[in-house]
């Protein structure tokens, strides 16, 4: 039975500052809709929603054409890169916002968990936040009243229940929020990024009430989460988003490998200059910059056995010595899974360009696709670290065999088997 | 099972889900409760601020009106004529101010969770009646001392439409506060205008100066503000002393439910996407 259908839902933003030039928009639309009986001026133009391009028109589609539909009791997992409309999606879903075109069609009862705690007034108890809380999601005084006790339970938060929720820790009110949350019932649970927060034992307890929750009483639940982990988990169909379209929908397993390979792809796409401003963090890159971050060989595809050899560029602003290069790898799934600190110290003039080669040998690294965080910085643990540029994720490789000469033997390797291959030796004693 | 949830892109004008407001009252009680018990949190004197404040502002005006520029009290004890206007009007621009920035407040919530808008700018009409009432309770105290000393205030039979005055004052500042705010959403001028528009509105309103000032002739250019009569029918009722006339009581009345049904109007369609343009 289908519990929710999306048909054709479109969702368009205006970029840019709200303010210059919009009555002008808005009296040429009204001008066109209400008195000449045109259809909306601006719905025909707008372009797909690519953050790392710059576009043309101001508005842009953060959700174009979305249409499927989700089964009774499941659990479908949205996954997408950030900015790819998975949470317009869900606001949407959660009324928040009305999207610009089409329809969604749900049985009963929507209840959103778009960032937990939602609403909780600092100043008022964890009691009072409660009955705030569950009337700000639809529960009546009577049905928070009935599950007060297991709500108080579930989070965990006994002790401090008559305490304004100020004093509270960051970790107590997700709890809190969540548990509110998880006790509502609602035919229809949308969940976005909770798992984010909260100690790993929390994260164990929620999981495990959203199985409950959707095996146990067959009500659907709707999770967007960038934890690959947590998605396979819970979820038993994913949809894929990416520039605000549906791109794949289906299995999970399915839905999560179409979702990284997208995602390296997206690699080959910009050039090594364009690729470091990208993965730039926020605030670093002043007195030295990386340039570019490549590889040596032409192909980013190597063996266990291969030495990969990465080649980065860097400029320097101002004069600075002793600086060296760490670096961190990620599996497909985002998780660091380790990470070298440079013992080379080298110096860089103010507008000196250095090309460094680092060597990662005997990686030992199983098939799969990889990523690459480098920092450039000064110092070492025992003095205090600094680090000028940090780059995340600016650049990917792929592992595709054990040795090139070796064919058979570990060519099917399986992912759940992790990432590094131990060089054993074994023998009976 | 019938599909029970559809979300399209507008709403016809006039599609106010009234029965959707019922729903959600125990959320309506709840930021009540929440207004009132949050707003003198960590304060020493506590509840007892809802005393001081209109008594040090009665101090205030009986030095400046009263003692400085010796405007007419209409007979009346300066400290009750104060107090009585005082009341009214503190509870007018009050509920008009906070229901005035709805939407700008409250988006780190609407942003979040839907539940009917309309209950917000609700509750704070509804709880700023708390503090109305507590106010009143002063000046009935003043009232009270000012009868049994002797002094000529006659109550009389209109002080039976004191609640119709509270209704009317809610619902005044009710329909201009979703207004301002359903059109602060996406253009802020109005906002920089507003405060200067509410300071200027008191001195339009005969709060510290009786309408029996104005040459009767006038009169009429003050009734324009519907304020005014509620403010002269209480005084009147109150104390028998004050303009009086059914036809500008009903000129308020008019004015507020035409007033609330543009505002409900005009708040129900901003309300649906008013999170893309805040």
């Amino acid at each position: 039975m289908t519990a929710i259908e999306f048909e054709n839902i479109s969702k368009q933003y205006r970029l840019g500052l709200v303010s210059t030039r919009t009555l002008s928009h808005d009296l040429n639309r009204w001008w066109k809709m209400n008195i000449l009986g045109k259809e909306d001026p601006y719905l025909k133009i707008g372009e797909v929603n690519d953050r790392a391009h710059k576009g043309t028109s101001e508005y842009v589609w953060a959700l174009k054409d979305i249409n499927f539909k989700v089964e009774q009791g499941d659990v479908i997992g949205i996954i997408g890169k950030n900015g790819a409309g998975k949470s317009t999606l869900l606001k949407i879903l959660s009324k928040v916002t009305t999207p610009t075109t089409g329809t969604i069609r749900a049985k009963g009862r929507i209840a959103s968990l778009l960032e937990v705690g939602t609403g909780f007034h600092p100043e008022m108890t964890g009691r009072e936040n409660i009955f705030m809380n569950g009337a700000i999601m639809g529960m009546t005084k009577a049905e928070i009243n009935a599950k007060l006790d297991e709500i108080i339970e579930f989070a965990g938060v006994e002790r401090y229940i008559d305490t304004p929720v100020k004093r509270y820790s960051s970790g107590m009110t997700v709890r809190l929020g969540f548990s509110i949350a998880a006790h509502l019932e609602p035919e229809i649970l949308v969940v976005d990024e909770v798992l984010a927060v909260g100690d790993a034992e929390f994260q164990k307890k929620a999981i495990g009430k959203m199985q409950d929750v959707s095996k146990g009483d067959g009500r659907t639940v709707l999770f967007v989460s960038h934890n690959m982990g947590a998605v396979r988990n819970l979820c038993n169909k994913a949809v894929v988003l990416v520039d605000g379209s549906v791109a794949f929908e289906g299995e999970t397993e399915q839905g999560i490998s179409f979702y990284l390979n997208n995602k390296l792809e997206s690699y080959n796409q910009i050039s090594a200059a364009e690729l470091v401003a990208k993965s730039r963090v926020k605030g670093y890159g002043m007195d030295v910059a990386f340039q570019s971050v490549g590889f040596e060989q032409d192909s980013d595809s190597f063996y266990t056995n291969d030495e990969i050899v990465l080649v980065c560029k860097f400029k320097g602003n101002r004069k600075t010595e002793n600086i060296r290069i760490n670096g961190t790898i990620f599996n497909n799934e985002e998780q660091a899974i380790g990470g070298w600190f440079g013992s080379d110290l080298f110096d860089i003039n103010e507008n000196e360009e250095k090309t460094i080669r680092i060597r990662l040998k005997n990686h030992k690294l199983t098939i799969g696709g990889y990523l690459v965080s480098l920092s450039v910085g000064k110092g070492n643990f025992a003095e205090g670290m600094l680090d000028y540029d940090v780059v995340h994720q600016v650049a990917k490789f792929n592992i595709v065999g054990f040795d090139s000469k070796e064919l058979i033997g570990y060519s099917v390797w399986n992912s759940r088997w992790g990432n590094v291959l131990f060089d054993v030796d074994y023998r009976s004693i | 099972m019938e599909y029970t949830t559809v979300i399209k892109p507008k709403n016809r004008l006039f599609e106010v889900d009234f029965k959707e407001i019922w729903q959600y009252r125990d959320l309506f009680s709840m930021f009540v409760k929440k207004d009132i018990i949050t707003q003198y949190k960590q304060t020493i004197l506590g509840p007892a601020w809802y005393f001081i404040q209109p008594a040090l502002t009665t101090i205030m005006y009986m030095v400046v009106f009263g003692g400085i520029a010796k405007i007419s009290t209409d007979g009346l004890p300066q400290p009750l004529f104060y107090l009585a206007g005082i009341v009214c009007w503190q509870y007018f621009s009050d509920c008009l101010n906070k229901t005035a920035s709805t939407f700008t407040t409250n988006q780190h919530i609407f942003g979040k969770v839907y539940f009917p808008r309309m209950i917000v700018p609700l509750s704070t009409v509804t709880s700023n009646l708390v503090r109305m009432g507590i106010q009143f309770l002063l000046f009935i105290g003043v009232y009270v001392y000012y009868l049994l000393s002797g002094v000529n205030v006659a109550p009389n039979a209109y002080i039976l439409l004191l609640p119709l005055l509270v209704l009317m004052l809610a619902g005044l500042s009710l329909g201009f506060g979703v207004i301002i705010s359903s059109l602060t959403t996406k253009y802020r001028d109005l906002t920089i205008l507003f405060t200067f528009i509410v300071q200027l509105w008191m001195y339009a309103t005969p709060v510290i100066y009786p309408l029996s000032t104005m040459s009767p002739d006038k009169q009429w250019i003050m009734a324009i503000n519907p304020v005014t009569s509620i403010l002269e029918t209480f005084k009147y009722g109150m104390m028998g002393v004050g303009t009086f006339s059914w036809g500008m009581l009903a000129y308020s009345f008019v004015f507020m439910v035409v007033l609330m049904g543009i505002g409900i109007v005009v708040f129900n369609k901003v309300q649906r996407s008013f999170m893309d343009t805040v």
